[in-house]
């Protein structure tokens, strides 16, 4: 019921997150700043070593150096590739440069603070950890797929190849995982004090790591850095507690507009709407009852 | 967004290597308003199951109410019908969402917690509920037992139906897919009215004409109700809507205006002098309630698919409202 009343008022604070009470530990997540990827790809490659995902598919899409795609059951972090005839630094006068760039941006679960996925899950498999992210517990998900459109990013999705782990039982004749997956945030490693394998495999620090509050401070830094040295396109992405999601627990630094990464321009957790359907819905319930009910008592009988 | 930055969400399935352009791919992203045409949302991992099912639970829930209220006037025949009607499509729903699952062994699952934040954990309880108490009823019927039993099974089974048959409308538009979460408003009083409509027209089917005058007014009311709901949506949508008149929502979307319309008129022209008739016009009205689930199931996918539904209505909202999403250094 907690849940109803936070969509109802919502705070600041990830939904659920404060039942921890004397367990609850400091929010942390991920400044994405993709102005200083490189696009090496460590980060694609420490996650699922760290996290055993399974390979999925070696497929040659002609788009930049980009062979994953987006993220899905079986990644967790994706690189984008957007090749632009833009220059990079529009400082007043011309710079005299090629005007070509390259961008890069690793993309991540954004532990949203009213996160779509976790409300809607009907088992609760989906839930907050003490940290403040989202995780999917796999002991308890039956695979029922309600997250995956759900999610206002496209993060979930179903393993539809073989289980690596916890297979079904032979009894179904399935032999698919048929559970789905997410980035946990490393939630073993935060665990034991270590930050994400991600961020820890970086070599850049563009994927950084750390106390969300304090993210959010070095993110204004460099936004107003880039802005003094006049790069082009330079916004922070996510960073706004008062977006439509209640400000993503992983952020980004961009250098275009949301949408030529992938990313939706202005996502919103469509469960806040969530008490309007459902009076909606009982209005039209009791109609349906009322009409039913009326075209069977009055008229003729054959 | 250019024509020739779509093709490549067709991938899948392409041989590796065999994506050609038009032109380089550092023109392609210069212009580029979305990564490469690929969606921004993922498709629902859903199967055939869940469209049957709106239209099993539909049926199960109106067929409910149609019995009770049938029995209140006398009418045994029809409300008996319409009672064992409704328990074997409260039978076959459950099974056809357990099928669906990617691991069916954990149905019960959703059982474990009460979530008033996910549609999907709600209808569990109230398929539950209903169903237990459609198939008491329907089985003390048979045997003849247990009166005061089944009558209190009835009046459950006649206030879940209701809730039965309307609940799947939130359940999709309670997902970030924008012709079903923007269609939030009518998708409930759709599925109500189809859910009718199939009730009504099923019940004419296996009665008798003299006895089936309700259930003939209940499909004929329901598939006007239903399409005039349907026009409103898609009027209200706009552009976001235009995957009904497209690929395969628009073939289901015109199958099930053309299939209840028929079986209406013939239910209401000539259901009352002909069994024959009745039949099919009822087998006609619940083919075309049955597409309509599969309309709205199949345009969730295409509204996905593409990522300008996305980006397009974000975009407006954020021209309109403003947007908090992204923090620009001149609007700090």
């Amino acid at each position: 019921m907690n849940l109803l009343q936070e969509l109802l008022e919502p705070t600041g604070d990830p939904d659920g997150w404060e039942a921890y009470g004397d367990e609850q530990k400091e929010r942390v997540g991920f400044f994405t700043d993709t102005s200083v990827c490189i696009g090496c790809k460590a980060c694609e490659v420490a996650c699922k070593e760290w996290n055993l995902i399974p390979e999925d598919g070696r497929v040659w899409t002609g788009e930049s150096y980009d062979h994953t795609s987006q993220l899905g059951a079986n990644t967790w972090r994706h690189v984008a590739f957007v090749e632009q005839r833009k220059p990079l630094i529009t400082n007043g006068d011309d710079d005299g440069s090629t005007g070509l760039r390259w961008l890069m941006e690793s993309d991540v679960c954004k532990h949203c603070t009213h996160a779509a996925c976790l409300d809607v899950c009907p088992t609760g498999s989906l839930f907050r950890t003490e940290f403040g992210t989202v995780v999917v517990q796999q002991d308890i998900c039956n695979g029922c797929g309600y997250c995956v459109p759900a999610c206002p990013f496209g993060v979930l999705d179903k393993r539809h190849i073989e289980a690596t782990t916890d297979p079904p039982p032979a009894i179904l004749g399935r032999k698919e995982d048929g559970r789905v997956w997410k980035c946990t945030l490393c939630y073993d490693r935060l665990k034991g004090g270590h930050e994400p394998a991600c961020a820890k495999a970086c070599p850049t620090k563009s994927i950084q790591f750390g106390p969300l509050e304090e993210l959010r401070e070095r993110a204004d830094a460099r936004l107003a850095k880039l802005e003094n040295e006049g790069w082009n396109g330079a916004q922070l992405y996510g960073r706004d507690p008062d977006d439509g999601v209640g400000g993503f627990g992983a952020f980004f630094l961009l250098l275009d507009d949301p949408e030529v990464y992938g990313l939706p321009p202005d996502p919103v957790v469509t469960t806040r709407d969530l008490p309007q359907m459902w009076t909606n819905m009982l209005a039209a319930a009791g109609t349906m009852l009322v009409g039913v009910a009326a075209l069977t008592l009055f008229g003729r009988r054959g | 967004m250019s024509e020739q930055l779509h093709p490549l969400s067709d991938l899948n399935g392409k041989p590796p290597g065999t994506t050609s352009w038009d032109r380089s791919i550092t023109e392609a992203g210069t212009d580029m308003r979305s990564y490469y045409g690929r969606p921004i949302l993922k498709e629902p991992v859903w199967t055939w199951e869940i469209p049957t099912y709106f239209f099993t639970g539909g049926v199960a829930g109106a067929s409910a109410v149609l019995s009770t209220a049938a029995k209140l006037t006398g009418n045994e025949r029809l409300s008996r019908a319409a009672l064992y009607i409704g328990a074997t499509a409260d039978l076959v729903s459950p099974l056809l969402l357990i099928s669906d699952l990617g691991r069916p062994e954990r149905f019960h699952h959703m059982l474990r917690v009460v979530k008033v934040t996910s549609p999907m954990n709600l209808g569990s309880w109230v398929l539950l509920v209903s169903s237990g108490a459609s198939n008491t009823a329907a089985g003390l019927e048979l045997l003849g037992r247990l009166k005061p039993v089944k009558l209190l099974a009835e009046a459950v089974s006649t206030l879940a139906g209701p809730l039965l048959a309307t609940y799947t409308g939130v359940l999709v538009a309670d997902t970030a897919i924008p012709v079903w979460h923007e269609g939030r408003h009518e998708l409930p009083w759709i599925f109500g009215a189809s859910a009718a409509a199939s009730a009504g027209a099923a019940a004419s089917m296996f009665v008798p004409p003299g006895d089936a005058g309700p259930a003939r007014r209940l499909a004929v009311a329901g598939v006007l109700a239903e399409g005039a709901l349907m026009q409103a949506m898609e009027l209200r949508l706009g552009k976001v809507g235009e995957v009904y008149h497209q690929g395969e929502a628009g073939k289901f979307s015109w199958a099930a205006k053309g299939l209840a319309a028929a079986g209406a008129t013939l239910l209401a022209k000539r259901g009352r002098k002909s069994r024959t008739s009745a039949v099919l016009g009822g087998a006609l009205v619940c083919a075309g309630e049955l597409c309509l689930r599969w309309a709205v199931y199949k345009a969730g996918f295409q509204s996905a698919r593409d990522p300008k539904y996305v980006v397009e209505s974000q975009r407006r909202r954020v021209e309109q409202d403003g947007t908090k999403a992204t923090t620009k250094p001149d609007e700090r």
